[in-house]
């Protein structure tokens, strides 16, 4: 048997502040998807609810929907809307 | 190519890795952190972050576009990320091409979408305290 799927999550910003952290690393189930990962961080944090609207994922560098199925050791990444230069 | 540092940022550094002998004209752009936000409110300074592999990733994105649109532009930018201080250059983006038209087109582009499309963010620090993350509009 394969061990259970880890994601290491990483959180900027706002989302990170809201958090309480910038990485942390998940189990999550094998059918998984990005909104399973986000609503893990929800349940932590609560306050994250609100920003879900404005609030952007990415998978291993790469913007997907909340629907995106995951695998093992990925790098999902919660990106607030963008505030550069 | 874009580069995040934590740093001064050089311009003239910037400027001489997209120099050549084949350019005649040279843009050179630079965000520089100021006195008030948007509405007014005394800022002491502004707090950037990046998703670096991300950033580095999509500038290349918007380099390779600005060839397409403008030619045979050579493009160079650099982010500061961390606190900074009123007067600090947050940001440059240098694009060196045969003449000046393309050179500014290539940079007015690249450091519009840069601010539109880059995994950096921007936390106004408030002179009477506290602070918020801005996106940009």
């Amino acid at each position: 048997m394969s061990s259970v799927p880890r994601v290491r999550v990483l959180a900027f910003a706002r989302i990170a502040e809201l958090l309480g952290a910038r990485e942390t690393s998940l189990e999550v189930r094998a059918d998984a998807r990005v909104r399973d990962v986000w609503a893990m961080l929800v349940a932590r944090s609560p306050a994250l609810a609100a920003i879900m609207p404005s609030t952007r994922a990415a998978r291993n560098g790469r913007i997907v929907d909340f629907g995106e199925p995951l695998n093992d050791g990925d790098e999902i990444a919660f990106l607030p809307p963008v505030g550069g230069g | 190519m874009l580069s995040i540092v934590r740093e001064r940022i050089d311009p003239r550094a910037l400027e001489a890795q997209v120099r050549s002998d084949t350019c005649g004209g040279l843009v050179t752009f630079l965000g520089i952190v100021r006195d008030r936000a948007d509405d007014g409110r005394p800022v002491r300074g502004l707090q950037y972050e990046s998703y670096d592999e991300m950033a580095l990733a999509e500038f290349e994105k918007i380099a390779g576009e600005a060839r397409e649109r403008f030619g045979d532009v050579r493009l160079a930018a650099v982010h500061r990320v961390g606190e900074l201080q009123i007067g600090d250059v947050a940001v440059a983006v240098c694009v060196a091409g045969a003449h000046r038209g393309e050179a500014f087109a290539a940079c007015r582009y690249a450091i519009d979408e840069l601010k539109r499309r880059l995994p950096i963010w921007k936390k106004e620090l408030y002179a009477d305290g506290g602070g918020d993350w801005k996106p940009n509009a």
